[in-house]
């Protein structure tokens, strides 16, 4: 590995010969943000661990493999599931396929709309993914939506169709509510089962005044697979930010979530649930920023982990001066099925404000005995009684989550996880 | 019929239990009385299979079997329910498809039909109107949010829809006001019969006015110190325990 790029030598050099055939090579602020990106990943290489916020998650197996890009070809059509609601986006390897998708108003594929859309993408903030995708991006969603308007629920489906040899794809998301707009985003990324991808996708997020945008993800990728996602998203006055990440599938896994809350009033949510199986390895990250007054934030995320695995969770909370009676809400909790599962957590209050309630609580466990015997002194043989807890702390996970949508798409991906990956 | 012979048990290394002999035949109710910490709610828990509990000595033969080498849940199946002192909360849990799971789980144990959803809900909606209990107590999380007297008719409500062959039941009156107390005893009542027999754990005579029992045992230090008929019970709580155990 060459020291000075630090895994990321593979990217740069590509990037050398991709950078004036890449969407918006003719436009200057799109090419400024691609150099800078390189240069980021040019100075810092992909994270190491000694590097603080990565201290848990390892990316040398992303580092040591050599991917290349995807080539789908134009048209292909692979196996879809049947779509959940009436409007679904699908990504093939990072792009938008049309001819699969029905659009909802206002969205569109990044690529076409790239001028459109540059003033929206932000710069890359000294992260290395985040530079890495800056530099290589080829499409992704592109959806504004104007003053007022109610998009309902909106599917995503990324899809990785290709398992024969390691393709990366950078998918960069840019989503915008003017003020008052409604969204409902639910996203379900997956791929075949033996192939190591790499998906990195970076979400461009803004919610104006008294905009609502709910974000529940469904992180289901392929076994072998890599996905590094990064989301920011910044929220005025009066608005709401509710993100909802499942990790359930890949081998590394880090879902790294900024968000800012720059207007009194704006609110943030950011939960999720981990399921992470023997061989897998899933980090939830978070940074939340309370940079105006009276601004809510809630955070429960929640780590079942069997086998040999390892679940991270990282969850910083900035209250600035300004930020006076920030209520803030922070728990994680992680149950640990086997003797070789760990978890770190690391949560983190900064508080510069005076007048702030913020709570926060961590829990580590295995199974609890008295549940145990209380189940079993009912009849129901231990290993059922196993099932019947761990699916219990489950579904009090995702039940936060209330779009039918969204439940079904979380409720097929934690139903019977235990059974399958551990019994 | 349950007999318990010279039955000693210890839990870290401490002894509780020190030598039970005790029988109660088919088709009776026998009520322990005792002072705190004499060893009745580890009676009952080495009865029903909980773990943490060494068994040291003695044996405990039910209808024949040793019950001692069964698991927690084969002695459910072959109709042995304990009642809870302290019910245990599983948030998660839905209240109605734990009793269907559980009531299922016996049965298939025993190599009888599984009860089908419309098949359950039946059966569960006539013995919560015998229980004077509400639907909705179905659609909860099993004994999450309930009041302690709720959580012991949920005890009592399982107890009905498993139709026993024995039940333990500890300290099931704690916490109960009297209304309460009368329907869970009514509950245990309509359960009385030939083939039903039933050991009730008590630190107070009062339940034992409800569920009249054939026997009385007092347990004091590990080691039943007396045995009579219904009236010891009476004796009991005019002089306490200290006397009776001398008498």
């Amino acid at each position: 590995m060459n020291a000075v790029t630090g895994g990321a030598g593979g990217f740069l050099s590509r990037f050398e010969g991709l950078r004036d055939r890449l969407p918006g090579a003719s436009l200057e602020r799109v090419r400024a943000l691609r150099e800078a990106g390189a240069a980021t990943l040019r100075a810092k290489g992909l994270p190491g661990r000694r590097v603080e916020e990565w201290r848990y998650t390892d990316l040398a197996p992303v580092a040591q493999a050599h991917f290349t890009e995807a080539l789908t070809a134009v048209g292909e059509s692979p196996a879809l599931p049947a779509a959940r609601a009436p409007n679904r986006i699908v990504f093939v390897d990072g792009r938008l396929a049309e001819h699969l998708s029905q659009l909802p108003p206002h969205a569109a594929p990044l690529a076409a709309r790239l001028e459109a859309a540059q003033e929206l993408l932000a710069e890359d903030g000294g992260l290395p993914l985040v530079g890495l995708n800056a530099m290589m991006f080829e499409d992704g969603l592109f959806l504004d939506l104007p003053e007022g308007a109610d998009a309902g629920t909106v599917e995503v489906l990324n899809l990785a169709a290709h398992g024969e040899r390691p393709i990366a794809f950078h998918p960069r998301h840019v989503i915008r509510l003017a003020p008052g707009a409604k969204l409902t985003i639910v996203e379900t990324s997956t791929g075949p089962a033996g192939a190591a991808y790499l998906h990195n996708p970076v979400y461009d997020i803004r919610v104006a005044e008294g905009a609502s945008f709910t974000h529940v993800r469904v992180q289901r990728e392929g076994r072998a697979a890599f996905q590094l996602s990064t989301i920011r998203a910044r929220v005025a006055a009066g608005g709401t930010y509710d993100n909802f990440t499942l990790n359930a599938g890949g081998r590394l896994v880090r879902n790294e979530i900024h968000v800012v809350l720059e207007g009194p009033k704006a609110a943030a949510h950011m939960n999720g649930a981990q399921l992470v199986a023997d061989g897998q390895h899933a980090d939830t990250t978070t940074f939340l920023d309370h940079a105006a007054p009276d601004c809510p934030s809630r955070q429960t995320v929640k780590t079942v982990l069997a086998g040999k695995s390892r679940g991270v969770f990282q969850g910083k909370i900035l209250v600035r001066q300004a930020a006076q009676r920030t209520d803030g809400y922070q728990m994680n909790q992680a149950l640990l099925l086997s003797e070789e599962a760990e978890i770190d957590a690391k949560p983190q209050l900064e508080i510069y404000a005076d007048d702030v309630k913020c709570s926060h609580g961590a829990t580590v466990g295995a199974l609890d005995p008295e549940q145990l015997f209380y189940l079993r002194a009912r009849g129901i043989p231990a290993e059922e009684a196993r099932a019947i807890l761990v699916q219990a702390f489950l579904t009090e996970a995702v039940e936060g989550v209330t779009d039918p949508i969204a439940q079904a798409a979380l409720e097929e991906a934690v139903s019977g996880w235990w059974e399958r990956e551990a019994a | 019929m349950l007999r318990i012979e010279g039955l000693t048990a210890e839990i870290e290394g401490k002894q509780i239990l020190k030598g039970i002999d005790l029988e109660v035949p088919k088709g009776e109710i026998h009520a322990i009385m005792g002072p705190n910490g004499s060893g009745k709610s580890t009676l009952s828990y080495v009865l029903s299979g909980r773990e943490g509990y060494d068994i040291t000595g003695g044996s405990v033969t039910w209808n024949g079997q040793d019950l001692l080498a069964m698991e927690p849940e084969e002695r459910a199946a072959a109709g042995l329910f304990l009642a809870f002192q302290y019910p245990v909360e599983l948030p998660g849990v839905g209240n109605a498809n734990f009793l269907r799971t559980a009531l299922n789980a016996q049965r298939r144990a025993r190599g009888e039909k599984e009860v089908d959803a419309m098949a359950f809900l039946k059966l569960a909606r006539e013995k919560l109107k015998q229980l004077q209990m509400s639907d909705e107590m179905l659609k909860r999380n099993v004994n999450v949010g309930f009041s302690g007297g709720e959580k012991k008719r949920n005890e009592v409500l399982q107890m009905a829809l498993m139709n026993p062959s024995m039940a333990i039941l500890d300290e099931t009156d704690s916490g109960l006001d009297i209304d309460a107390l009368r329907i869970v005893s009514e509950g245990v009542n309509a359960l009385r019969g030939p083939d039903f027999s039933a050991l009730v754990i008590t630190h107070y005579q009062r339940l034992l006015n409800y569920i009249v029992p054939d026997r009385v045992h007092v347990l004091m230090g590990g080691r039943i110190v007396r045995s009579g008929g219904k009236e010891l019970a009476e004796e009991l709580e005019a002089q306490g325990y200290g006397q009776a155990s001398a008498a």
